[in-house]
């Protein structure tokens, strides 16, 4: 067993058992965490692959934001999970239909896989040669170059959908008080202030 | 022998594990002095003599130091999770420990030289979040907790700019591997070739932003002990508390060896007829901690507001700004091609 081969059971392990502990976890900040372990399997698993990029991306995007807002979700939740978890025994036997089937259907997937006859030489054409450009580059061809139309719609589909959720969520509360930033900063101390030179015994 | 340590499994991994050691060893030893002179300089500041009672001059100051975080007793709280309690100290230290291995620190002299290294330090320090959030949380008390939000929020807005900073970088060199980012600054113009002439007003932001993401005055509202009492590490005494210390600033180091090989020209001389060497990027380490350090002392801390739009309102638009800015410029190879400088970097 070579050094890749040993990374590679031992990235499935931890993938296999963080994904077990995520169901399993009786408290759901633990869940998270166990999620958070699953995404790092991943990843190296990605870096065998030879994606780096890919593999760098997934911890940036997924683990070192989304899973971290995900994180502050469910520790703000103020829910009774006990009772959460106290369907089990009710669900039970549709989460396991659910799973047999789903096994059964990549087992005869897999059992009848083929290739058609220029599958092979189609994905090769497209695949850049490893040793001639690092995959982040061969990336960067493929989406700013090639398929830059593509890349851009998508682009403006999230901004939408981001836009959507802010003008959904925002309203507009008309009596408070707000901080004006500019007009703070611009105040004259002259102004504002005035110094009194006060006498013993005096005051003012 | 040689074949050994190049060939079988084992001696490759003996290898990397000496390299390691070599790396982690000197680093932390380092660190102590470093801390000794941080708590020196914010002393001298204020008139102060600092620690000068252990060793001479308080040099050995931070070992004793570490022999009392030792022999503590680990105290933990009743209502606390107990496993995630303890693992969140860990992971800030071995997080903070980790980036170390894409540091080159001479020609060559880099334990794993990756094509992706800048992405894999920005993903291995946005991971630090972590630590913070679950110590906030494991602790189950109502400071630590506030602290821990705080931080989160923080240390994910500041990574926004920092990581737009870095992308003008990654557009001159051509390249995101460390070795290359240096290699482009390398001319006969020495000091003059490096990348902080061009990227003049983003060495700010990125000093700036890298005390906010580190947490570090005039940023340390995650642990404003006027608010917070201590932020999310209150509940930590003993040995816990001394990874979350050293993780931190073992974090702060990596930021201005980051500084120093990114506008700085890691171990390159500033002078031309001056060879380089690892002395170099050293130096350039212990000048911008001094840098740290000397903002600690003479800055007051910001309110949280004020850091948050500084953050998002200042730093965002103006990297972003300046990222199209030197795409703009690397591509029609404006100002003599001091933008776009693949040939050198590769790529």
């Amino acid at each position: 067993m070579s050094v890749a081969d040993f990374a590679f059971y031992a990235f499935g392990f931890i993938i296999l058992v963080s994904g077990l502990m995520t169901v399993a976890s009786k408290n759901p900040v633990h869940s998270v965490l166990w999620l958070i372990a699953t995404f790092l399997g991943a990843t190296g698993l990605f870096v065998l692959l030879g994606a780096e990029f890919l593999a760098m991306l997934l911890m940036i995007v997924y683990v070192g934001a989304v899973a971290v807002l995900f994180l502050f979700v469910v520790m703000m939740l103020d829910v009774d999970f006990a009772t959460l978890k106290g369907g089990l025994a009710e669900y039970l036997p549709i989460g396991l239909l659910i799973g047999v089937i789903l096994l059964m259907e990549l087992g005869m997937i897999f059992g009848v896989w083929q290739f058609a006859d220029g599958a092979e030489a189609a994905r090769a054409a497209i695949t850049p040669n490893i040793g001639e450009i690092h995959n982040t580059a061969a990336l960067g061809q493929i989406i700013f170059d090639d398929y830059i139309l593509i890349f851009q719609l998508s682009g403006l589909i999230l901004l939408v959908a981001m836009i959507g959720a802010i003008v959904l969520t925002m309203r507009h509360r008309p009596n408070i008080k707000r901080q004006n930033v500019v007009a703070q900063m611009h105040r004259d101390p002259a102004k504002a202030m005035e110094l009194k030179d006060i006498k013993p015994g005096q005051g003012l | 022998m040689i074949e050994f340590f190049t060939t079988t499994n084992l001696g490759i991994a003996l290898l990397i594990l000496g390299q390691s050691l070599l790396i982690v060893v000197p680093l932390l030893v380092a660190l102590a002095f470093l801390l000794w002179g941080d708590r020196k300089v914010w002393a001298a500041v204020q008139l102060r003599k600092g620690p000068n009672v252990v060793g001479a001059f308080g040099l050995l100051q931070s070992f004793a130091d570490f022999v009392k975080y030792i022999l503590k007793e680990i105290v933990i709280p009743d209502g606390a999770d107990r496993f995630v309690f303890l693992l969140a100290p860990m992971i800030t230290f071995v997080l903070a420990m980790m980036a170390w291995a894409v540091i080159p620190f001479n020609e060559g002299w880099v334990l794993a030289d990756i094509n992706v290294a800048i992405l894999f330090v920005f993903a291995v320090s946005s991971l630090e979040v972590y630590g913070v959030i679950m110590g906030g949380w494991a602790s189950n008390s109502k400071y630590p907790f506030l602290g821990a939000l705080r931080s989160a929020a923080q240390m994910i807005s500041y990574e926004v700019s920092l990581g737009l900073i870095i992308i003008g970088i990654i557009i001159s060199t051509g390249s995101m591997n460390f070795g290359d980012i240096v290699m482009a600054q390398e001319g006969p113009g020495g000091a003059l070739n490096w990348y902080w002439i061009p990227h003049f007003p983003m060495v700010f932001l990125f000093l700036i932003s890298s005390m906010a993401e580190t947490n570090r005055p005039p940023f340390d509202l995650p642990e404003a002990e006027s608010e917070l009492v201590a932020g999310y590490q209150v509940e930590y005494s003993s040995t816990p508390f001394l990874l979350y210390m050293i993780g931190e600033y073992v974090a702060i180091v990596l930021m201005c060896a980051l500084i120093s090989i990114l506008f700085f020209g890691g171990w390159l001389s500033p002078v031309a007829a001056i060879p380089d060497s690892i002395f170099w990027l050293l130096g350039k380490i212990v000048f911008f901690f001094f840098i740290f350090a000397m903002t600690k002392a003479i800055v007051p801390r910001y309110r949280y507001d004020q850091l948050m739009r500084i953050g998002w309102k200042v730093f965002l638009p103006m990297s972003l700004a300046w990222v199209v800015l030197v795409a703009f410029f690397a591509q029609y190879g404006a100002f003599w091609g001091t933008y776009a400088r693949w040939a050198v970097g590769g790529g």
